[in-house]
């Protein structure tokens, strides 16, 4: 008896000690390979990361100073309070000096549709729906936003039919909430009675 | 004149500058005008009225419809239907 239990303990330890070294192995080579990817990992190349929201503030930032550079006060101060600008449609305004009134306008939000109206009824004519997209980045197309407000205004104010034969037609709540629209008229209006300046779309180019 | 353009991430970038009365500085600004529309660029000066102070921009296909007293001239992409 004494005799089948040492056999079998003899051979269980033949049994068992190659696969202890085989599991030690495996063990050392991941252990091994882990060190090896952290080693690696700080010099490593990095994927390009996406959005950096820090980046695109500062991009931002220098947009606007930009816009503030290119547009007239009010106008810089229409889109510091209000969000978007008014650009006078060129057809009637005119150009240089003396424009006569404008018989439409649009607004101009960032990377929105640009909306054209009529300034002494509100009556919304229709949506313009325009990009600026940039293909030649590192894969960011989309330009800050005030650059795309900027970017329209350069476009609308020395190009008008250019810009809008590029862009796509509709009417007014494809994209943009009309009642946001009526509302964002309202405010302009008494945004610019609180400055006292009455309705001057064609007297300051919109 | 300074030529500027408008880039995604970074808010506006400057492409070269220079002084078109030297014909060195306008060689280098002719041909990077000319880079910046092969490579789909619009480009618009930003301009004040003298009299009325109204401000508007001049689209410019060409370097030579650059108005001289021009400071800069800004490059941003063309418009495509949205």
């Amino acid at each position: 008896m004494l005799l089948a239990l040492l056999v079998m303990a003899v051979v269980a330890l033949a049994l068992a000690v190659p696969l202890g070294v085989r599991a030690g192995r495996a063990h050392r080579a991941h252990r091994a390979a882990g060190q090896s990817r952290r080693r690696r990992s700080p010099a490593a190349p990095r994927p390009e990361l996406g959005y950096d929201p820090g980046r695109e503030r500062r991009a931002e930032q220098r947009a606007r100073q930009l816009l503030r550079s290119c547009v007239n006060e009010e106008e810089w101060a229409m889109y510091r309070d209000l969000g978007f600008l008014r650009v006078a449609g060129r057809a009637t305004a005119g150009r240089g000096s003396a424009p006569a009134a404008p018989g439409y306008a649009y607004l101009v939000y960032p990377h929105k549709p640009i909306v054209a109206f009529v300034p002494d009824s509100g009556r919304l004519l229709s949506e313009y729906c325009v990009e600026f997209p940039d293909m030649h980045g590192d894969g960011n197309t989309r330009l800050p936003a005030s650059d795309d407000v900027l970017a329209k205004w350069m476009a609308l104010t020395s190009d008008e039919s250019r810009v809008i034969g590029q862009a796509n037609m509709h009417l007014v709540g494809r994209q943009l909430d009309p009642a946001r629209v009526r509302r964002d008229l309202w405010r302009l209006s008494e945004w610019e009675r609180r400055r006292g300046a009455g309705s001057s779309v064609g007297a300051h180019g919109g | 004149m300074k030529f500027l353009r408008m880039k995604p991430g970074h808010g506006e970038v400057l492409l070269t500058e220079g002084d078109p009365g030297s014909e060195v500085d306008e060689e280098r600004l002719v041909e990077e005008f000319r880079r910046q529309l092969d490579e789909g660029m619009w480009a618009a000066v930003p301009t004040e009225h003298p009299s009325s102070g109204r401000r508007e921009a001049l689209m410019v296909r060409d370097y030579a419809d650059i108005p001289p007293q021009a400071e800069r001239v800004i490059f941003f992409p063309r418009a495509s239907g949205g």
